[in-house]
């Protein structure tokens, strides 16, 4: 893997040369979507140049594709925006352009960030890191196996349930989903507005932390954004952190559970606190995040009509120019999700459904507030399992689902939290664990981690 | 468990604005019940007189002064996005 300070100070057509190259020679793990040569060579020139310069001056990363860019396509891995030209950057992009820092790919994903696993692509599916019989993980399977690759020092994912942390613990790198509105959502294809957040993978956590430091902050075309609070830290003591009973049941793996419990010896071995703690609410965060956020998709993805953008297809009416461009723009799980959505909003089951899960999401949020009046953090794993075969849960959605059980919770609460590696199991796979944090304790989470790193 | 039948799903892709091919709407069926029959567990858990969270970011009222702000995009750039447009208006098939 490699570092953001391995490419500073060294020409930027050469930096961004040499990722391009490595990204070509692993065009086997379906990993990249879109190349942005002529634009990433236009910019490093003007970088070598003293035009551009910045903290991050000549530094290549790649984007996964629901972000727009100028240079490349956007397709959010869909049919429906197959060959889409953005007329303008997400937020996230401008502000990392503006600190020097080159966009040379887009990175693959689960269609419209829906799933766990990259198998969800209208383009195949991303193979994993460490063992390409077994799934990236997802929706940000492409941006993690970049970075896990060394193609690229950071990669830019989004996480609305989980889809930095587990494609981040399935190869082997570091994930961030920051606090809901650190940083803004402008330019990024919406999936479900209330959790959706953008966060980083990379390969230590001190890049991590310069990061998300360029890219926190308010935006003025993202109403949800919170001041900039995240500034990078160090420890000032130790630390009381809670081992979530809950996430180390007979479900979970046990090497999984194995790693967890010999990074929770090393925090301790650090003079820090941890002792158990329980969640009752835990077992119904899945329930009230797959009522919530297809909800949530069943309304965000009602813009893609075939009119104003994206593939439209032919048809003699209005009605069936929306009913067909939808049918094949979607993939099943994009449609799965907007049905279940159009069912618990629709009149008879909003209040059996969507009210109850808006309910049930209060006292899940109590439960996280209570704890953290004692804990400074929380710990756990990221996913039950390491990265599971392909084809292993394409079959079975709940199934598919149940992978993403412990991620979850954070992002109904709008917590901070983050995936860092914590060894492979005896068949050379990764397992990351997850340290969750209350609202803007970012910089605290980071700083844990660097303690163990 | 909840059933769902095949008027169900017609009746839920139509909501969606989704013309279905006939091969999709009986997997659709079967996952929906699948999906439909995990999330109803939450019907046990007592929420009386709970308040219902619909945001997490405690932020209220964010206002800005009203002025335009075209957001660096010009009206034409918009309109070559659009699949078909004649005399500066997108172009769609007859509405009545």
């Amino acid at each position: 893997m490699s570092v953001i300070s391995d490419f500073i100070g060294h020409s930027a057509r050469e930096n961004v040369q040499a990722a391009l190259l490595k990204a070509r020679e692993n065009e086997d793990f379906n990993a990249i979507l879109a190349y942005s040569d002529e634009r990433a060579l236009e910019r490093a020139d003007k970088v070598d140049s003293g035009e551009i310069t910045g903290r991050l001056a000549g530094v290549p990363f790649i984007a996964k594709d629901n972000f727009l860019t100028l240079g490349a396509p956007t397709t959010a891995s869909s049919n429906f925006l197959k060959g889409f030209q953005a007329p303008l950057q997400a937020t996230a992009i401008e502000k990392l352009e503006a600190e020097g820092a080159i966009c040379i790919a887009k990175a693959n994903l689960d269609a419209f960030a829906h799933g766990g696993s990259t198998e969800n692509s209208a383009y195949g599916p991303t193979k994993n890191a460490f063992d390409k019989e077994r799934v990236a993980g997802g929706s940000s399977g492409g941006s993690a196996v970049a970075v896990a690759l060394g193609i690229v020092p950071f990669a830019l994912g989004s996480d609305t349930g989980g889809s930095i942390r587990q494609p981040a613990s399935f190869n082997n790198v570091v994930g961030i989903k920051p606090t809901y509105g650190t940083v803004s959502r402008y330019g990024v294809v919406a999936m479900a507005s209330s959790t959706d957040t953008i966060g980083v993978l990379t390969s230590s956590v001190e890049d991590a932390e310069t990061v998300m430091d360029i890219l926190s902050g308010k935006d003025s075309k993202d109403m949800t954004t919170l001041a900039d609070f995240f500034t990078p830290r160090s420890l000032d003591g130790p630390k009381k952190i809670g081992i979530i009973k809950e996430f180390m049941d007979d479900g979970v793996d046990p090497e999984v559970k194995a790693a967890t419990e010999r990074y929770v010896e090393a925090l301790k071995q650090k003079g820090h606190i941890v002792e158990e703690v329980s969640m009752s609410l835990l077992k119904y965060a899945l329930a009230i995040y797959y009522i919530v956020v297809p909800a949530e998709i069943s309304s965000n993805l009602g813009r893609y009509d075939g009119i104003r953008y994206g593939n439209r297809a032919e048809a003699s009416t209005l009605g069936e120019v929306y009913g067909l461009s939808r049918d094949r723009g979607f993939m099943p799980e994009n449609k799965r999700r907007i049905m279940i959505g159009s069912y618990v909003l629709s009149s008879g089951y909003f209040d059996a459904y969507y009210l109850q899960a808006q309910k049930a999401r209060t006292l899940l949020i109590n439960e996280f507030t209570t704890l953290f009046e004692t804990y400074d953090a929380l710990i756990g794993p990221v996913a039950p399992t390491p990265a599971f075969k392909l084809g292993e849960n394409t079959s079975d959605p709940v199934k598919m689902y149940l992978a993403d059980i412990m991620t979850v919770p954070a992002s109904l609460a709008g917590l901070p939290a983050i995936s860092v590696p914590a060894g492979k199991s005896q068949a050379g796979l990764p397992i990351g664990v997850q340290l969750i944090g209350a609202r803007k304790s970012d910089s605290l989470l980071m700083a844990i981690a660097k303690d163990v790193e | 468990m909840t059933q769902i039948s095949t008027d169900e799903v017609q009746h839920l892709a139509q909501l969606s604005s989704l013309q279905l091919g006939v091969d999709e709407v009986e997997s659709l069926r079967i996952d929906l019940e699948s999906i439909v029959g995990y999330i109803e567990q939450l019907s046990e858990l007592d929420t009386t007189g709970v308040e219902p969270t619909y945001q997490v970011t405690d932020l209220q009222n964010v206002w800005r002064d009203d002025v335009v702000d075209d957001y660096g995009i010009s009206k034409d750039e918009l309109l070559a996005l659009a699949p078909a447009a004649e005399a500066h208006q997108i172009k769609v098939p007859k509405v009545l």
